[in-house]
Order: structure tokens, then C-alpha cells, then sequence
């Protein structure tokens, strides 16, 4: 029963990725490549969380951890070159 | 790992998975980008949130000891969210600004 | 002697779990790390942060957690429901909110709170007006989503840090 929900589950987040992908190269605008950006690391996130579980290995832990502070920077550090032409002012 | 526990963990993993898609369903077909910006904070807070949980309960159930740490990465994504929505969203409606400039 | 000792009481309790849940192992080592953090780490940045609010009903945060945390749960559902329906049939809207707080974490807690429920994203906080503008994916009566903001999330956030 739990290898059926780990491997649908896989199945469902790679659909959602593969969704993401696809806004990230239809934009239009350049914030909604952003956008899609940002929600294929949550789900990133999602998947190796799940990774975890199927591996039975709680190292996966860390890279989840660092993908979410990574993916949060760079969105920042996206929109306030955006907002302001500069990263570091 | 007792039979209850590991529904318990299953339905949170499909739960999570789900909506992670359901979000992700929104950000592609919703029309315009405001709408679009509510799919990733759907994503966050049940997808991770529950696949997170499921995570704990597992680790809990099967190793000695309690599992916490993943609620780290969750309490991180639920700060770290709504940021980066208002950022995208100020990025956003300043280049709506520039276009009606030009 | 206490408050100088632990200046923001608050900050201190969440570093120490934070820490220790970070840590995963209740380990002698550990924990004494993590106090020590819980009490050098506040006052490094209590200079960037001088007139931060405090806590002042603990009881009513339990309280509003849950109800955030129900709140999420009933918004994800309504939120899916309406992306796999019909797009045409939404009424997205931007929405402004007269706050009656008079504090910029106070307002940023709102607004984050605001935008982990499904359905609305607040975009920016007036802090001339203090008006907190929010889009929402649907929302046919405007009037009836500024009063759930203000009843739901406002009202709680002004008595726990009584401003």
C-alpha cells in the first residue's frame, strides 16, 4: 500500500513538474518564468522529500532543505533585479 | 510499521502529491498572471505540507526515537512563501507600470 | 535582571526549538548549543530590530494557530475546486483592506497569513494609508472577503500583540 502511494505519488509530482516546465517556456511575461521557476522547487522539494521515504534514508532531508533556501534566494534575487535593474545596491 | 500508521502515511503522501499537481494545474492553465500567482502558495502549504508530515510520521514510526526535522523545511517554505509572492507580485505591477509608459 | 538577560523572550523560545528540531536528536550537546544560541542571537540583532512588539496573550496564539491551520485546510479544497472548474466562471479581483493595526510586523504577519490561505495573495501594505491590498482568484462579493480578513485574521493579530 505505501509502495503504491510513493509511486503514484512520483507519478503526480512529475506531471505537476512537467506543467511547470511547460509555463516556464510558454512565459509570456518574464514573471511567470519566475513564478514557474520558484513552483518546480517547491515541487522539487516535494519529490525528494517522497525520495526519502522510498529510500528510507533521511539524508535526502538536507538537500530538500537546501533546495528550499537556494530556490527562495533566487527568487528574491530575480525580482529585485526586476524591480530595480540591480541585485546588490 | 503498523498497518494503521502506514494508511496514516499513504494518504498523506497521495493528499500532498495531489495537490503539489492541483497547484500546478492552476500556475498552466489559469489566464492571466495575478491568477496564476495563487498556485504556488496552494503547492506550499497542503503539497509540501503534507508530504512533509508523512515524511515525520515515517521516520518516527520506523527508526527509534521522533522525527522532527522536517517540519524545519516546512515552517521555512511557510516564511519564506508569502516573500517571494509579494516580491513577484511587486515585480509584476512595476512592469505593467513600465509597459503603460512607453 | 530578566529582560536584559532575554530580550525578546519569544525569539529565543523559537530559535531553541527550531535548533533542536534541526538537530533531531535530543543530545546533551545539542540542547545546550541551541540555549546558548536562544540567548546570544537576539541580542545580536535586537540593534537592527529596537522596538519589536511582544507577545502578550501566549494563550490566544495556540487559538489562532488552529484556526489558521482549519482555515488552510477549507481554502485548499475551495482553491481546487475552482482550478479544475470552468476558468471563465472566476471573478479575480484586487481587493483593499482598511487595517486598523498601526504596526509594520504586525501588518507583515497579516499579509504572510493572508497569503498561505489559498484564494488570496496580499501584494502590498500602504504604510501611508495602512491599507493591505490583496488579490483574490474569486471573489464574486469583495465586501464579504475584507470582512473574513478583518474578523478572521485581523482582529486575533490586534489582541495577541495588544496594538
Amino acid at each position: 500500500m505505501l509502495n503504491f502511494a510513493i509511486e503514484t505519488g512520483f507519478i503526480l509530482i512529475g506531471l505537476a513538474m512537467l506543467l511547470n516546465l511547460w509555463r516556464l517556456f510558454k512565459g509570456p511575461d518574464v514573471t511567470d518564468r519566475i513564478l514557474a521557476l520558484d513552483t518546480l522547487n517547491i515541487n522539487a522539494i516535494a519529490l525528494l522529500v517522497l525520495y526519502g521515504i522510498r529510500e528510507d534514508s533521511s539524508a535526502y532531508f538536507e538537500a530538500a532543505l537546501l533546495i528550499a533556501a537556494m530556490g527562495f534566494v533566487a527568487t528574491v534575487a530575480l525580482c529585485k533585479y526586476l524591480l530595480r535593474g540591480d541585485i546588490i545596491e | 510499521m503498523n498497518p494503521t500508521l502506514e494508511s496514516l502515511v499513504a494518504c498523506m503522501i497521495l493528499l500532498g502529491a495531489l495537490f503539489a499537481l492541483l497547484g500546478s494545474i492552476g500556475l498552466a492553465r489559469l489566464p492571466d498572471f495575478f491568477t496564476r500567482l495563487h498556485g504556488p502558495t496552494k503547492a506550499t502549504t497542503l503539497g509540501v505540507g503534507a508530504m512533509v508530515l508523512a515524511s515525520a510520521v515515517y521516520f518516527t514510526a520506523t527508526r527509534d526515537g521522533i522525527s522532527l526535522h522536517e517540519i524545519a523545511v516546512m515552517v521555512f517554505l511557510f516564511i519564506t512563501a508569502p516573500v517571494s509572492a509579494h516580491l513577484l507580485a511587486k515585480a509584476a505591477l512595476h512592469r505593467g507600470k513600465e509597459d503603460a509608459d512607453q | 535582571m530578566m529582560r536584559r538577560l532575554l530580550p525578546r523572550p519569544a525569539l529565543s523560545l523559537t530559535l531553541f526549538l527550531l535548533w533542536a528540531v534541526l538537530g533531531n536528536a535530543a543530545s546533551a550537546g545539542t540542547l545546550l548549543l541551541g540555549l546558548l544560541l536562544a540567548l546570544l542571537l537576539p541580542h545580536v540583532v535586537s540593534p537592527f530590530w529596537p522596538d519589536a512588539l511582544r507577545i502578550r496573550h501566549p494563550g490566544l496564539v495556540l487559538r489562532f494557530g488552529a484556526r489558521i491551520a482549519w482555515d488552510m485546510l477549507l481554502a485548499n479544497l475551495a482553491v481546487a475546486r475552482r482550478v479544475v472548474g470552468p476558468v471563465k466562471a472566476l471573478h479575480p479581483a484586487f481587493v483593499e483592506v482598511q487595517l486598523d493595526l498601526r504596526d509594520p510586523f504586525a501588518a507583515t504577519v497579516l499579509g504572510s497569513i493572508v497569503s498561505l490561505t489559498p484564494g488570496t495573495v496580499s501584494i502590498d501594505v500602504d504604510r501611508e494609508r495602512w491599507v493591505l491590498q490583496v488579490h483574490a482568484l474569486d471573489a464574486p462579493d469583495p465586501e464579504a472577503l475584507v470582512r473574513q480578513i478583518k474578523q478572521h485574521y485581523e482582529q486575533p493579530i490586534r489582541e495577541i500583540f495588544a496594538c
